[in-house]
């Protein structure tokens, strides 16, 4: 054990740490986070190396799933229900609405069951316990960094270039990743006391996969159904124009319904402010009841 | 003493945990929302435990101070406030340090993930940033033993180097106020000792350690002052001897190692067998004595008939003395046994020295018929040496190596004329 002599003689006259007991709201410690990103950065590192350890294929996976998926979707809507894609090749165009979702809702999903999932950790060690969810979005977007690199492959071979709606991505993703981090914080902080949601969250999750426009657009939506119901249905669904607008960002082209993207913005914001608080109030009694 | 020498000051601490008794507890909001529907007025019977209640200490800089007491009395609620895991219902508590609680070796270690990865991984866990690991990789690594298997997922390392390695890491946070729990129920004998120095060294370089144990041993050679929990208050705060011997005090509630049989429809036959040593039931002080029962039913065999008693043996097969009940021939009444009898005898204060021991009881028909196996029949049992012979000076088993630590009368007297 190392410890500088200077370490010792420094008088401490205000206690290093107090303890008190819970009281109202608590406030946001950001700061305790930053000190221990060691730890968000650990983990996260953690579920990437062992997502894929003692697997065949290894890293592939990462590019198989989304252009299985992909492939699935296009199928059912471009190839069945003949749904356009514009000027786009069907698969490329789901392929990009499906980097888009995968980050939601791997995003969403692990980040629910990281609490219930560490619960040894939780009743045993002390750390902020918003890293475990937090570090969920860098392995989520470590793949959606892979899927990236494939879309520069498949956007050569269909000689599509890039423009410079390019630029405006990181924003969206931002917005995707608040989205996804806003419910993924309320659902596993509920998890903690009713399992339920483990039950209920794949079925949102492939319920939302045929509810989101990855093979289809969301302006085709809105060209089929009268104004007052797809209003409706892109309020339900911020993810919808989401998943739209990064597509536009990454090909370049299609319609843009901007009024929706700025709804689905705000929505994400509240969504992620609503969730960080009220995980901040169940906090308290997470290693009680784990 | 001036304040800034206090590294824990603890001022009405409690905490309260609800039980609810009536309510069935939920875990599916379904399950909830239909109790809810179907008893819309009914209220759950709380009953509000309180694990901690009204406890004060304060700590010095540089002090070992062991927390003990039965289980349930409070011990690991309090620390786990103390490391921040929970809140605590009402109180205050000011610490002046940084707090390291080593709760249990080994949380968060990834059984896929190699030793390399593991040591990041923990020490990240445990609060370190990455430059103070790669600055104590070297002295973890060489702590643990375990350099060849660096880079080999954990899950094939043997409990020991598992153990070794989660210690190491652990050992190594550079805390104020080290908070261990327990931690040394785990790991061969040469390890604990490699672990309580260890220990020593952090107290020595005039860091706080609180450590929590059943081991009355260890806590006496480790602390230097002790804190005594009863049912979530402090029964004693003071010397560590005092604590400890209070602690072996109050619990001498009637408790024993207990085995009970089958029984079957023959003339002899063993129903159970117990032992007990004021209250603890498998761990014992050389310092007192060890009360063994055994209940059998006889159906009228006489007193030269009647086997009962029992052997002893040590933790190598080595059997160290045999004694039953009828020994001289001089068991006067009765003379025949119809019926269940309780034979009791105790094996008398300072006579066996530390150790494990076993216990094979042996009943049967003399000459004819033994009842009893060694593979079912028998207890177990370890005697430690806290308060016994040659524990003046502090040295236990070192200094005596012997199978028997009597006690025996000394006398001197002056012989040269003065």
């Amino acid at each position: 054990m190392n410890l500088t002599s200077s370490d010792l003689t420094t008088p401490i006259a205000k206690p290093h740490l107090s303890i008190r007991p819970p009281s109202g709201w608590q406030a946001l410690d950001l700061r305790e986070v930053w000190q221990f990103r060691d730890l968000l950065l650990s983990l996260a590192a953690r579920d990437v190396k062992l997502r894929y350890r003692q697997t065949a294929l290894g890293a592939l996976w990462v590019l198989l799933q989304p252009l299985l998926g992909a492939g699935i979707l296009s199928f059912v809507f471009n190839r069945l229900a003949s749904l356009p894609t514009g000027s786009v090749p069907p698969i490329l165009f789901s392929y990009v609405g499906m980097l888009s979702f995968t980050l939601f809702s791997s995003t969403l999903s692990k980040a629910s069951s990281s609490l219930v999932g560490n619960s040894q950790l939780i009743s045993k060690v002390y750390f902020p316990r918003l890293i475990l969810p937090l570090s969920t979005v860098l392995s989520s977007l470590v793949d959606f960094g892979v899927g990236l690199l494939m879309l520069v492959v498949l956007m050569a071979i269909y000689r599509i270039p890039p423009t410079l709606a390019l630029l405006s991505l990181p924003f969206w993703l931002g917005l995707i990743i608040l989205l996804s981090l806003g419910f993924g914080l309320f659902f596993s902080a509920v998890m903690v006391t009713y399992r339920d949601v483990q039950y209920v969250l794949p079925v949102l999750i492939s319920f939302l996969t045929f509810a989101s426009p990855i093979a289809y657009t969301a302006t085709f939506v809105a060209s089929k159904t009268p104004v007052g119901l797809h209003t409706f249905y892109f309020l339900l669904n911020p993810l919808a124009s989401l998943i739209d607008v990064a597509r536009w960002a990454m090909l370049g082209s299609g319609q843009v319904l901007w009024n929706y993207v700025g709804w689905a913005s705000l929505i994400s914001i509240a969504a992620f402010v609503g969730g960080l608080l009220s995980f901040r109030q169940m906090e308290q009694r997470f290693a009680d009841v784990i | 003493m001036s304040s800034k020498d206090i590294a824990v000051s603890v001022r009405g601490l409690s905490k309260a945990y609800t039980i609810a008794h009536n309510a069935p507890k939920h875990t599916m909001v379904g399950e909830a929302l239909m109790h809810r529907l179907k008893h819309p007025f009914q209220r759950a019977e709380k009953e509000t435990f309180w694990a901690l209640k009204d406890v004060e200490f304060d700590i010095q800089k540089g002090d070992v101070v062991g927390i003990i007491g039965r289980n349930g009395a409070g011990k690991s609620t309090l620390l786990k406030i103390l490391s921040r895991i929970t809140k605590p219902t009402t109180g205050q508590i000011d610490l002046y340090g940084r707090v390291g609680s080593l709760l249990e070796v080994g949380t968060g270690f990834h059984p896929e993930l190699t030793g390399r990865e593991n040591i990041f991984l923990n020490g990240a866990i445990l609060g370190m940033r990455k430059r103070e690991i790669e600055r104590q990789f070297d002295a973890i690594v060489d702590f643990a033993g375990v350099e060849q298997f660096l880079d080999t997922p954990v899950k094939r390392y043997s409990s020991g180097m598992y153990v070794r390695l989660a210690f190491a890491v652990a050992a190594h946070l550079s805390p104020y106020i080290l908070i261990i729990d327990e931690v040394l129920a785990v790991g061969d004998i040469e390890f604990q000792k490699k672990c309580l120095g260890k220990i020593g060294d952090v107290a020595k370089g005039g860091r706080t350690v609180l450590f929590v144990s059943h081991n009355m041993q260890t806590v006496n050679q480790m602390c230097s002052s002790a804190i005594l929990f009863k049912s979530g208050r402090i029964e004693m705060q003071g010397g560590t001897k005092e604590c400890v011997s209070q602690y072996l005090k109050l619990s001498k509630k009637e408790e024993t190692q207990s085995k009970v049989f089958a029984p079957h429809d023959e003339v002899i036959c063993l129903l159970d067998i117990s032992l007990s040593q004021g209250g603890q039931t498998a761990e014992f002080l050389t310092s007192h004595p060890i009360d063994i029962t055994a209940s059998v039913v006889s159906k009228g065999l006489s007193v030269e008939e009647l086997i009962c008693g029992f052997i002893l043996y040590d933790e190598i097969n080595n059997e160290i003395l045999s004694t039953f009940f009828n020994d001289m021939g001089d068991c006067e009444e009765p003379r025949h046994f119809n019926g269940t009898y309780k034979f009791s005898c105790s094996i008398p204060a300072n006579i066996l020295n530390e150790g494990k021991y076993r216990l094979i009881f042996d009943v049967g028909i003399a000459k004819k018929q033994r009842v009893t196996s060694d593979d079912t029949h028998f207890l177990e049992f370890t005697i430690k040496n806290i308060d016994g012979v040659a524990s003046r000076f502090g040295l236990g088993t070192v200094w005596r190596s012997s199978p028997v630590l009597p006690l025996w009368d000394w006398n001197s007297s002056q012989q040269d004329a003065r």
